[in-house]
């Protein structure tokens, strides 16, 4: 690992968490289709999406472990964390619902992974750019997936617009989440460890409004967003169900291995 | 102790003999998984690098790659997994992609820089069991993240696509 800074660890760990634990989360909720996708090759496409995810999570977590240096793995981090150590985005603890819920929120998401990690491709923090690249290959086929996806339902029957113009007013008040900055990502920022908030926030925004007006759907209003914030390790009620089944097998028998 | 005499040529026509989990027929040293075998202080770094960061084989390949050099009388071995440079379909050796399509699997066709995300329902691939173009994409992920899954109007054969990236 290249050198980094003992001032810049503690924040460089924590924008690993969230991360990773937005990839670890997102794809544990994915992983919940797997059997039960609306189609075979949706159910296959929704668990290899899962599968990155995880993969993804696993990097992430390994190398904010590595930084963090206290003894800690990533397993360590990803089943002996609490609640409210968790650092993911509230948008991908939110439930499945229907397929049109869980299209929505990968869309968003999968519109905001593509750019972000193309700018941490180029981070200073060599580990990390690393990552980035490899995991910027697969989010553009999950963005494809997603965006297309969009598009059938949305332009489809009245029924499918129907259901996924609900699902994007309700799961608008999650993505002004997407662009927090605190400091901590100031302190990065002024480093050239992470890109700006701002400029993935206006690909973002260029991304989602071609892909909805394309499939003849309604942007909601700014106005509605989260106040409280995952990356404060503030949480809607549904991380918590997660956690306990994520968690439980390896905190009733710590250190088991198979 | 690692045997010092064998060179890191042998090394590598050993890992040859570990085919890749999912697809047996081609082994991880043309697969491109294997980066690197080198000595570092008396011990045997094997680096690997995965095809998708979820990659399940991941731990399967490791294992394998233990064992192996065991029973070639080599014991000081750590495996490292890399992640830059990025793993590439264009890794696959030509003889590789020939395996593959003997296999059923159609290859990655042309250079990841310029096919990578090649749009597969206006492109289509090759079909591997008649060679027709005139196939479609039914899905764009397969039994594995590194495949899509595509239908031969030919030959009315379904089959996997390693996608390039």
């Amino acid at each position: 690992m290249n050198e980094i800074k003992n001032e810049i660890k503690a924040d460089l760990f924590e924008y690993l968490l969230r991360l990773g634990d937005d990839r670890l989360i997102l794809g544990h909720r994915l992983s919940e289709w797997c059997g039960h996708a609306p189609i075979l090759e949706e159910d296959i496409a929704l668990a290899n999406i899962a599968l990155d995810c995880i993969g993804q999570a696993n990097a992430f977590l390994t190398l904010a472990a590595a930084v963090e240096n206290n003894n800690r793995t990533e397993d360590d981090l990803a089943y002996f964390r609490d609640e409210t150590e968790f650092k993911n985005l509230q948008l991908v603890e939110q439930p499945n619902i229907d397929f049109a819920y869980t299209i929505t929120r990968q869309f968003f998401i999968d519109a905001f992974a593509v750019h972000l990690y193309d700018e941490l491709s180029k981070s200073i923090v060599e580990d990390l750019s690393g990552i980035a690249a490899k995991a910027l290959k697969e989010v553009k086929y999950h963005l494809r997936h997603s965006r297309q996806w969009v598009l059938r339902l949305g332009d489809g029957t009245e029924e499918s617009h129907n259901k996924i113009q609900n699902a994007i007013n309700d799961l608008w008040m999650f993505t002004g989440e997407l662009f927090f900055e605190n400091d901590v990502d100031k302190k990065l920022i002024q480093e050239g460890i992470i890109p700006s908030t701002k400029s993935v926030e206006q690909k973002w925004k260029e991304v989602i409004e071609s892909a909805l007006t394309e499939a003849t759907l309604k942007i909601p209003d700014d106005s509605n967003t989260n106040l409280r914030s995952g990356r404060n390790g503030d949480h809607t009620e549904y991380l918590g169900h997660i956690l306990a089944e994520m968690q439980i097998v390896a905190r009733s028998h710590p250190g088991a291995k198979w | 102790m690692v045997n010092l005499n064998l060179h890191l040529q042998e090394i590598k026509n050993i890992l040859k003999n570990i085919p890749d989990p999912e697809i047996p027929v081609i082994n991880i040293v043309e697969m491109g998984i294997v980066r690197d075998v080198e000595f570092i202080d008396n011990e045997l770094v094997v680096k690997i690098t995965p095809t998708y960061s979820g990659c399940p084989a991941m731990k399967a390949i490791e294992d394998d790659i233990v064992s192996e050099l065991k029973s070639n009388g080599i014991e000081n071995i750590s495996v490292q997994k890399i992640f830059t440079p990025a793993w590439s379909t264009d890794l696959l050796t030509d003889e590789a992609k020939r395996k593959l399509k003997e296999y059923g699997i159609a290859p990655p066709e042309g250079k990841a820089e310029n096919e990578f995300y090649r749009d597969l329902i206006t492109k289509p691939i090759e079909c591997p069991y008649c060679n027709s173009r005139e196939t479609k994409l039914t899905s764009q992920f397969g039994s594995t993240a590194c495949k899509s899954l595509h239908y031969c109007n030919s030959c009315q054969q379904p089959f996997e696509h390693f996608k390039c990236i």
